[in-house]
């Protein structure tokens, strides 16, 4: 039987969650710097790219053959095979595994995209469960800002725009950014999330988290790093 | 979510099971001409045939790096995949949808590899029940294995079960790997209410047998028809799995609470 919810690996993992523009990737790239400084072995999975997967991805994204149950079976597919090559083998070893985005943002997604909010659940529930889960949370103006502005082209699915919420990509992604958002927020107590104030300053949070993540780690360090 | 539960359609959905080899494509070529002829439309599918996903299963087996669970969801993900876009569209237009396998084998395929049978079930619970559910039967790997000898098509990595590490070479992996699976279908063919098809026989005589359940099934009012026409599989059904252990406890802590 493969369940990995109780692992008891000797390895930890941490992960970030937050819509897009909460600054996570920002945090985890930093963290990890920290880390690897610190001399921990560390390793990097990002949401949707399984190399025997991202193709397939990259192809129906292109010709919107997705729906969302297909959507959302495709990245369970990309995280199972992240999870079996990239996420337990070095939880096993030991060492330290970060991740940018996790089963949240497939809760969140699907589900704003209109899935069963159980049947998504029930098909992540293989996942190794976190040692920390780190949420972002910045208000949706913020986060929508911040995109927008970055960004001179929203992309088919990204906006939502498979599900005719509005025409214009920037509508359609608010909407689809507030029923994320509203899903994450439901997942808090859920599972049991860490909740970061996105709008604080990038030292302030990554102190933070260095905080949180210095009470999981034991004192024994290799010299190497 | 596909499989809207009670939707009325009018076609009808037929299904072929069986393991590897034994003769599940010849025959439904055969039921197809035979439908066609008839007058009906035909619609025929089958397993990583999906617009979607069917490249990309390819890829990843031609590697034998693909994990089971990730093969399990890349499954997944070609059936729903032929369900919304093929098979539920074809069956509300009112054809005849003969599909090569069905969850049966992905779920057969799963158990075998120690994959939670309650995890696999629930994935596949938005799946139609079908109409009907032809298993073409062969009582022993052996005998699997001399057909496939036969074939001349040789033997494949995944359908020998090579990915368990089960025996020396593809013979006593294939034979290892085809006997449990074979163990799986007896035990689903009572669970799902399987019409078993003794398919030792001749090609001629197995399809007289399937020609003439088929149209019983189109022809007849059966007690099927009584049923809502787009019930959808029971989730998680209760099952007594005898090759893999029972699914686990509710007390356990995982991720998903």
């Amino acid at each position: 039987m493969i369940s990995y919810g109780n692992h008891r690996f000797p390895g930890k993992l941490f992960v970030v969650e937050g819509t897009d523009g909460s600054g996570k990737s920002t945090q985890l790239a930093l963290l990890y710097q920290w880390l690897k400084t610190e001399g921990y072995p560390v390793f990097f999975s990002e949401w949707n790219s399984s190399p025997l997967v991202k193709d397939t991805t990259k192809r129906a994204k292109k010709r919107h053959l997705f729906t969302p149950a297909t959507f959302s079976l495709l990245h369970a597919t990309d995280f199972a095979d992240r999870t079996e090559r990239d996420i337990i083998p070095p939880l096993k070893a030991g060492g330290i595994v970060l991740a940018d985005r996790y089963i949240y943002t497939a809760f969140a997604r699907d589900v704003a995209r209109g899935c069963d909010r159980d049947w998504v659940r029930r098909v992540y529930k293989f996942a190794v469960r976190p040692t920390v889960a780190f949420f972002f949370r910045a208000p949706l103006d913020v986060a929508v800002d911040r995109i927008l502005s970055g960004r001179p082209h929203l992309k088919y699915y990204e906006a939502g725009l498979d599900m005719g919420w509005a025409n214009d990509p920037e509508e359609s992604f608010t909407v689809f950014q507030g029923k994320i958002l509203e899903e994450y927020d439901r997942m808090v107590e859920e599972f049991d999330l860490t909740v970061i104030d996105a709008t604080r300053s990038i030292e302030q949070q990554q102190r933070e988290m260095r905080k949180i993540i210095g009470q999981h780690l034991s004192k024994r360090r290799s010299n190497s790093g | 979510m596909p499989g809207s539960e009670n939707e009325e359609y009018t076609g009808k959905l037929i299904v072929i099971e069986g393991t590897d080899g034994v003769g599940r494509s010849t025959q439904i070529a055969l039921l197809r001409t035979w439908l066609e002829s008839r007058g009906h439309a035909v619609l025929d599918t089958g397993m990583s045939r999906s617009v979607l996903a069917s490249r990309g299963i390819k890829e990843a087996k031609t590697g034998h790096t693909l994990g089971r669970l990730t093969m399990q969801l890349f499954y997944a993900t070609d059936f729903i995949d032929r369900l919304e876009n093929e098979m539920l569209p074809a069956l509300r237009s009112g054809f005849i949808v003969l599909t090569d396998r069905y969850i049966y084998s992905a779920i057969a395929r799963a158990e075998v590899r120690g994959i939670d049978s309650a995890w696999i079930r629930s994935i596949y619970g938005m799946a139609l029940v079908p109409d009907a559910v032809f298993y073409l039967e062969i009582k022993s790997a052996q005998e699997l294995f001399q057909r496939v000898l036969a074939s001349g098509r040789g033997f494949d990595y995944w359908e020998s079960g090579m990915d368990l590490h089960m025996g020396e070479d593809f013979y006593d992996s294939f034979i290892e790997y085809q006997t449990r699976m074979l163990k799986v279908f007896d035990r689903m063919a009572k669970e799902y209410d399987f019409d078993v098809v003794n398919a030792s026989r001749t090609v001629r005589r197995v399809a007289a047998d399937l020609r003439r359940s088929v149209a019983k099934v189109i022809d007849e009012p059966s007690p099927r028809r009584a049923r809502p026409r787009a019930k959808v599989l029971p989730v998680g059904e209760p099952t007594k799995p005898k090759l893999v252990p029972a699914p686990e406890t509710k007390s356990e802590k995982t991720v998903n609470r």
